[in-house]
């Protein structure tokens, strides 16, 4: 179980505001998370995965504490051990698909499997400057998924997928998700996108 | 012709940048994570030597590391280490007086990746140091070639800073830019402009490698 009780300042377009989130996710369930542009939705995933710093709260993780502002206590992101899908996808430039994959595991048949559900296991050789759209985000997935992940934290990561692709790769996923584990908690605008496999919603804003 | 102020000169340039990206790298990296007025400071100081005219740094440097006042009494005391007048001092005052060079292209380029570069690298579970070699130093290899030569070619054509604390002691610290100014001096132009033509085609040649080397990824070596 995923325990969040936190306050942030955010800086808007609509000007300062404070995002104020206090729930819990159940373990190893997919929570989806909705809320207008600019309510929170980025910096709570980046919050939970130590990538920005609440000003007050807790946030804690199968009964580990991650988040502690009362003890000044911060766990860094590298030891939260979470996937995590950038909304941009926030792929290395200088390296080829098999290079983000080495880079993140040394798992080599869990790599190769994971090429497979992507479909990019005959772009191997190519950087990310080569990829489309699609290709970009199913790296960007894979990349999240090489680590194992306890928690996996999605920022829109089927947006730029068309819709046969969306259907097999969210249907694929829920699969993987199932085999490692994992939590999952997915930022997604679309309403029809990831309804039938979430298992939680939160809203915020 | 005497060579030897072409080679002094060619040993201050990869000396001074040899040190200059050694200190250059870790200093800009920490520039370039957030502001504070630490930073502020520092990077108004960093940025002094270029506006400010180079004799005035020179003068200070010169009164900071005479063995007569405090700070150069002290290293000759405790040392034996006089840097005026001396090739150390040269060095020294050359990485003070090129600072902005190294420092402003890697920290400009670095503050302009996406910080989500460095965010994903750490939810893969790497290190600050890691993600910064693995993933930051990569991605910015344009702007460090261009920080390298700038620093390289600016301390090939240093001369005020070289003048006031270094003087014109042949084979110490007579370098290329004092030679010209020396020649000229002594009526002797055959010499002077020897050394200025080696300067120019020198200069030339290298910022002529960073545009052909940097054509596909930035517009101008100065980017």
């Amino acid at each position: 179980m995923i325990v969040i009780d936190i306050e942030k300042k955010m800086r808007t377009y609509q000007g300062p505001q404070i995002l104020r989130v206090d729930s819990w996710i159940a373990a190893h369930t997919i929570t989806k998370i909705s809320g207008p542009s600019g309510s929170g939705k980025t910096t709570l995933l980046k919050a939970i995965a130590g990538l920005v710093t609440p000003e007050k709260g807790r946030i804690s993780f199968e009964g580990k504490l991650w988040l502690d502002t009362k003890q000044n206590f911060n766990l860094p992101p590298q030891k939260r051990k979470v996937g995590f899908v950038f909304q941009n996808y926030a792929l290395f430039p200088h390296m080829t698909v098999m290079q983000h994959m080495e880079y993140a595991t040394t798992d080599r048949d869990w790599i190769n499997s994971l090429l497979h559900f992507a479909k990019l296991d005959t772009l191997v050789t190519h950087r990310p400057e080569y990829l489309s759209g699609g290709q970009q985000q199913r790296l960007a997935i894979i990349r999240a998924l090489a680590t194992k992940p306890e928690l996996l934290l999605m920022d829109e990561p089927f947006s730029a997928l068309d819709y046969d692709m969306r259907r097999d790769t969210v249907n694929q996923l829920v699969y993987i998700i199932n085999e490692i584990g994992a939590t999952c908690i997915i930022v997604s605008h679309n309403p029809n996108e990831i309804d039938h496999i979430a298992t939680n919603y939160l809203k915020i804003g | 012709m005497d060579w030897s102020p072409i080679w002094l000169t060619l040993k201050l340039a990869a000396t001074t940048t040899i040190i200059l990206l050694l200190i250059g790298l870790p200093l800009a990296y920490w520039l370039s994570k957030g502001r504070s007025f630490v930073k502020i400071v520092l990077d108004a100081l960093i940025t002094m030597p270029l506006v400010l005219p180079p004799s005035v740094l020179g003068f200070y440097l010169l009164l900071a590391f005479s063995p007569q006042h405090g700070l150069g009494h002290w290293l000759q005391q405790t040392f034996s280490l006089q840097l005026v007048f001396s090739f150390p001092g040269l060095v020294l005052a050359s990485v003070i007086y090129s600072l902005p060079f190294m420092i402003g292209p890697i920290k400009s380029a670095l503050q302009q990746l996406p910080l989500s570069l460095s965010q994903a690298s750490y939810t893969l579970g790497k290190t600050e140091y890691q993600t910064f070699r693995k993933i930051l130093l990569p991605n910015i290899r344009p702007s460090l070639l261009t920080a390298v030569v700038l620093t390289f070619a600016h301390t090939l054509g240093e001369f005020g800073v070289v003048l006031m604390i270094g003087g014109n002691i042949p084979n110490v610290t007579r370098v290329a830019s004092i030679a010209i100014y020396d020649s000229v001096e002594n009526m002797d132009y055959a010499s002077a402009n020897t050394y200025s033509l080696i300067l120019f085609s020198l200069t030339f040649a290298i910022v002529m490698a960073v545009f052909i080397f940097n054509k596909h990824t930035a517009k101008s070596p100065l980017e």
